[in-house]
């Protein structure tokens, strides 16, 4: 029990999100109606994947202080999820996007912030894949990783500044730096961010099946 | 102990400048990438083009510049200097060195460049000496990112085409803050927030500073 509470609560949680996030009330905010409850769904991916690559930013750190080979490996298998949570994130928006704004690409500082975390660790990957010393590939891959990730978070502070935004909440340039969610609906944050819990649960859920897997396969190639 | 220090940083920095002076074809090929650089983009938009175009060129031309200029910083030490470097002075001496060097090489970089904008491709800049402030900031900049890029390149044993596929995410946010002061130097208004943004962008700097001074010597371990 102690091992797989989260578990449990990640299911619940995202079995709440599911039900609640197609049944609660929501407010009539403009033209959105109710693709509003998209913000359950597509939103806690975004979230997911910051919660993810600041693991792995821990992982990277742990293993430049301890260059243990698995924290090498932790870090590469968080960022994959990341990625792959930021991906959807950002189908689920366009796809949204496309209804509710006219198009889906806008030049919206939100969009541009997951698409440049995106090629960040496109990046990352490929840094890491053009080593093969194991030893060197940790430790110049960790470095990229934790200077990416303290350039990329003052970024999405000061897109939002720069870049009118579309999303609810944004005004342009006096619009909020950040994150938005003071002006969400109570009733709306009810669901929320148990969902953001819910999903980035999911996500470490994933990564660490597929790091036993992966660490498993070693093993195998050890012998 | 400082004292000490500053001293390692000031003879690796000439060092570097001597090196530069002795081996002038890099600088002059360089200079001579900054010159064809802006004779083709002259050649291929005809003169005079729009504020905002010529703004959006003149900081894409710096991006090349910089990661032309700046990668060569690491690339150039061979295995056995580098080893050489690493018992007579600190990692943190090496990299502040580098990071001064490659600053005043950029900057002067980007004043050419400046130059040679206003020579074929008009001249839009209602405040020069603003603009000219600008540019130093941006350049200082874009050269701190991309030298400690280019020591992630270095120890990857890659290319400057490694350089830009790290760099050009990362660079966005400078670009972006660069872009918008330097519109302030394009019309007569006082805009608005301006020192704020330049404050961000010096606090960038610095951020970047103290993370290559971090996590430099991770790097160059072996």
């Amino acid at each position: 029990m102690r091992q797989y509470w989260w578990k449990i609560l990640c299911i619940v949680l995202l079995l709440y999100t599911f039900i609640a996030g197609f049944l609660v009330k929501v407010p009539e905010i403009g033209n959105l109606y109710q693709t509003i409850r998209n913000l359950f769904f597509h939103v806690p991916m975004w979230f997911a994947q910051l919660v993810l690559i600041t693991v792995s930013l821990v992982y990277s750190i742990l293993y430049l202080r301890n260059p243990k080979p698995q924290y090498d490996l932790y870090a590469l298998m968080y960022v994959q999820t990341g990625t792959v949570l930021g991906c959807l994130g950002l189908v689920t928006g366009m796809i949204w996007a496309n209804y509710t704004w006219g198009t889906p690409w806008n030049n919206d500082p939100k969009q541009l912030g997951v698409a440049i975390a995106l090629l960040i660790y496109l990046a990352y990957f490929v840094l890491r894949n053009s080593m093969t010393d194991l030893d060197k590939r940790g430790r110049v891959a960790g470095v990229y990783n934790i200077f990416a990730y303290f350039i990329y978070i003052p970024m999405i502070l000061i897109l939002p500044r720069l870049v009118e935004s579309l999303h609810p909440g944004g005004k342009g340039v006096e619009g909020n730096p950040g994150l938005n969610g003071g002006d969400l609906d109570p009733t709306m944050r009810k669901v929320f961010w148990p969902a953001v819990i819910g999903w980035s649960l999911l996500g470490v859920w994933i990564t660490t099946l597929y790091l036993r897997y992966k660490l498993l396969e070693e093993k195998k190639h050890a012998h | 102990m400082a004292g000490n220090q500053s001293k390692h940083i000031w003879a690796l920095v000439k060092k570097d400048f001597l090196l530069e002076i002795r081996q002038q074809y890099t600088f002059y090929g360089i200079l001579l990438y900054v010159a064809s650089t802006i004779f083709v983009l002259y050649m291929s938009m005809g003169e005079g083009p729009e504020e905002k175009v010529w703004n959006g060129l003149f900081w894409m031309i710096q991006l090349f510049i910089c990661i032309n200029a700046v990668a060569k910083s690491f690339l150039q030490e061979s295995k056995g200097r580098m080893l050489y470097f690493y018992t007579i002075a600190g990692a943190r001496d090496f990299v502040l060195s580098k990071l001064i060097f490659n600053v005043v090489l950029m900057m002067v970089m980007s004043l050419v460049s400046l130059l040679l904008f206003q020579l074929f491709l008009g001249n839009p800049v209602h405040n020069p000496l603003k603009f000219i402030g600008i540019v130093c900031l941006g350049g200082c900049s874009l050269s701190l990112v991309f030298t400690f890029l280019a020591a992630i390149a270095a120890r990857a044993q890659q290319n400057a085409a490694l350089m830009a596929i790290m760099g050009f995410p990362l660079i966005i946010p400078q670009i972006l803050l660069l872009m918008r002061i330097s519109n302030a130097a394009f019309a007569d208004v006082i805009q608005a927030g301006l020192t704020s943004i330049v404050l961000m962008l010096v606090g960038l700097d610095i951020m970047v500073i103290a993370l290559a001074v971090i996590l430099f010597p991770f790097l160059w371990k072996d």
